[in-house]
């Protein structure tokens, strides 16, 4: 499994907050709420995401509330995955929960810039920047979150887990 | 290895006798918490994964708290969806308008929580009942479907931070003070994926409003949890008020911690986080001149009776400043009703205020005070964020109860001076 796409950038501290506006939070649409995805930091983004996109970010990515729907208008917007320095451990939980591919990679975080045309591997965790040539490696994910990963969600690995007993 | 508070009442949950940091672990869960904002996105996923039931209806609580009563036509849905899957499955804690409270200030109140629980919460302050002595943690909705229906969680077992308190606040400092200090300290991911565990002498000074406060805001620094010891204190709080028996955990004498951090409690002075992170701290005293719109008492961080009755104290007799906007939010009913007994809501409107029924509102934005471009507000609440409270260029200085109103009635970020 793998994604491709141009990188929107960003740095320390997104909030969830500022990924989807509590003032939209009085619908659980996705759709509906992935309109305003970003909306408080990059009026722009939904205007010219584009499916496979990536977000390039710093430290504590998605830090503040526990709220879900931050990690779901990222995915529904199409964004192929996240790449960030560092997690908030409640937007980590959530994004493997849903199925949004993230990885941990300080140091493609500092050096991918804005719109570069980047590849990721899900399977190897190379992510590679078409742009400027250079590849990194990511931390792969423990065994047990990567067959949530696999079963396509939390629920997923659940009800696939009571086949098998 | 010696194990810490919170690898303790988790090690019990998994029904292992030891667990390290870094350890995948699945734990039974004592209490499922969502609200009427998270509730909804769970009982989608909770319908598509085609459960049938909730595991045990009495460990299931649903509070609707942040938009009620309803702002608007599609809040009154989401309310409407937590109502019918509340009475489908019969669950015994759902609250609605006109017996809710907001849910970290509620919970603790009606004993539905207490000492050695494993909870969790799609909030992100359920962090909040590791004043009780219990594991407790905010999740999303779809770990919040997952622990409806199967009464377990996953877990990565956290290191720990250490926090020695010592001495005693001064009069005009509170809780709220302790933890900006902290957070201004290790900053806002400073205790990413830790627990933050408080010991030392200075505990016992601390009153539960205190500690429901710094537990509170943990996550503001990051944290998975935030806990503290059970004494007499707590003891006394949780008599006759919870359900079940409590279970008291203490750490080994021997717990690793990855770091100390020694707080001498006499030493804080009243603390301000800046626009736009909680990190952002300076004290009140150090501000110069800042010019302020509103002011919102209340939350789940601030919204108990010490803070009602702090606010009380300070304005009392008086008026606040003109052209400033003061909203004062009781966290429970039981708080409200409480302050209008003692007359003290009567001395809130008598000074210029609002009081509101219990509602997250304004702390996130969602109504019931939010901000227009350029405003500025002093917020007893525990996010400063961009847009947080309204407008993207509008402003929020988190404080405690004291700054707050003494801020109201001064119209300038106000240092709180007893006298």
């Amino acid at each position: 499994m793998n994604t491709q796409g141009k990188v929107f950038k960003y740095n320390d501290n997104v909030d969830t907050d500022v990924i989807i506006p509590a003032r939209y939070l009085n619908t659980p649409n996705a759709q509906e709420l992935a309109l305003h995805c970003m909306e408080d930091i990059d009026k722009d983004f939904v205007k010219n995401v584009e499916k496979g996109d990536i977000i390039v970010a710093g430290y504590n990515f998605g830090c503040g509330s526990s709220r879900e729907h931050a990690p779901l208008v990222i995915k529904t917007c199409g964004t192929g995955c996240v790449i960030a320095k560092s997690f908030a451990r409640i937007f980590y939980r959530n994004a493997i929960n849903i199925g949004l591919p993230i990885l941990e990679c300080p140091e493609a975080a500092d050096e991918i810039s804005a719109n570069d045309e980047v590849n990721v591997d899900f399977d190897t965790g190379v992510i590679t920047d078409n742009t400027t040539g250079k590849s990194y490696k990511a931390q792969p994910f423990p065994e047990f979150i990567q067959n949530i990963i696999r079963c396509g969600g939390l629920l997923a690995s659940l009800k696939a887990g009571e086949s098998n007993d | 290895m010696g194990m810490t508070m919170t690898q303790k009442i988790l090690a019990a949950h998994a029904g292992l006798d030891e667990v390290t940091p870094g350890q995948l672990i699945k734990a039974k869960l004592d209490i499922v918490l969502g609200n009427d904002i998270t509730t909804p996105v769970a009982v989608n996923e909770f319908k598509k994964a085609g459960f049938d039931s909730v595991f045990d209806k009495d460990r299931v609580a649903i509070v609707l708290d942040h938009f009620v009563p309803n702002k608007d036509i599609k809040a009154a849905e989401q309310s409407k969806t937590c109502r019918e899957f509340a009475c489908a499955h019969c669950v015994s804690h759902f609250y609605d308008v006109g017996k809710m409270g907001i849910e970290h200030a509620f919970l603790p109140e009606q004993g539905i929580v207490t000492a050695g629980d494993c909870i969790i919460g799609a909030d992100s302050h359920t962090c909040t009942y590791g004043a009780l002595g219990a594991f407790s943690t905010g999740v999303g909705s779809t770990d919040m479907a997952a622990g409806m229906a199967t009464g377990i969680a996953w877990f990565k077992v956290p290191s720990a931070i250490k926090f020695n308190l010592t001495g005693k606040l001064p009069k005009n400092c509170s809780g709220k003070d302790v933890i900006l200090t902290i957070i201004g300290m290790i900053g806002v991911d400073g205790a990413l994926y830790r627990s933050m565990e408080f010991a030392g002498d200075g505990i016992g000074e601390l009153s539960m409003d205190d500690r429901f406060c710094i537990c509170n805001m943990a996550i503001e620094a990051g944290a998975k949890n935030g806990i503290f010891p059970v004494d007499e204190k707590t003891k006394e709080y949780i008599k006759g008020r919870c359900e079940r028996e409590p279970v008291i955990f203490e750490a080994d004498e021997d717990a690793e911690y990855e770091r100390e951090i020694k707080i001498d409690l006499s030493k804080i002075v009243p603390t301000v986080a800046c626009p736009h992170l909680p990190e952002n701290t300076r004290p009140a005293s150090e501000l110069g001149d800042i010019k302020i719109d509103q002011v919102v008492i209340g939350s789940c961080t601030n919204g108990r009776m010490e803070d009602m009755e702090a606010a009380y104290n300070i304005l009392k007799g008086k008026h606040i400043a003109d052209g400033i906007r003061c909203i004062i939010i009781p966290g429970t009913m039981k708080i409200l009703r409480e302050c209008v007994e003692r007359g003290w809501y009567t001395a809130f409107i008598d000074a210029g205020a609002v009081v509101s029924t219990p509602t997250c509102g304004p702390c996130l934005g969602g109504y019931m005070g939010i901000l227009a471009a350029g405003e500025r507000c002093i917020a007893t609440t525990n996010r400063n964020f961009v847009g947080r409270m309204g407008h993207t260029e509008s402003e929020v200085y988190l404080a405690s109860p004291q700054t707050a109103a003494s801020s109201a009635l001064t119209g300038y970020i106000t240092e709180y001076k007893e006298v």
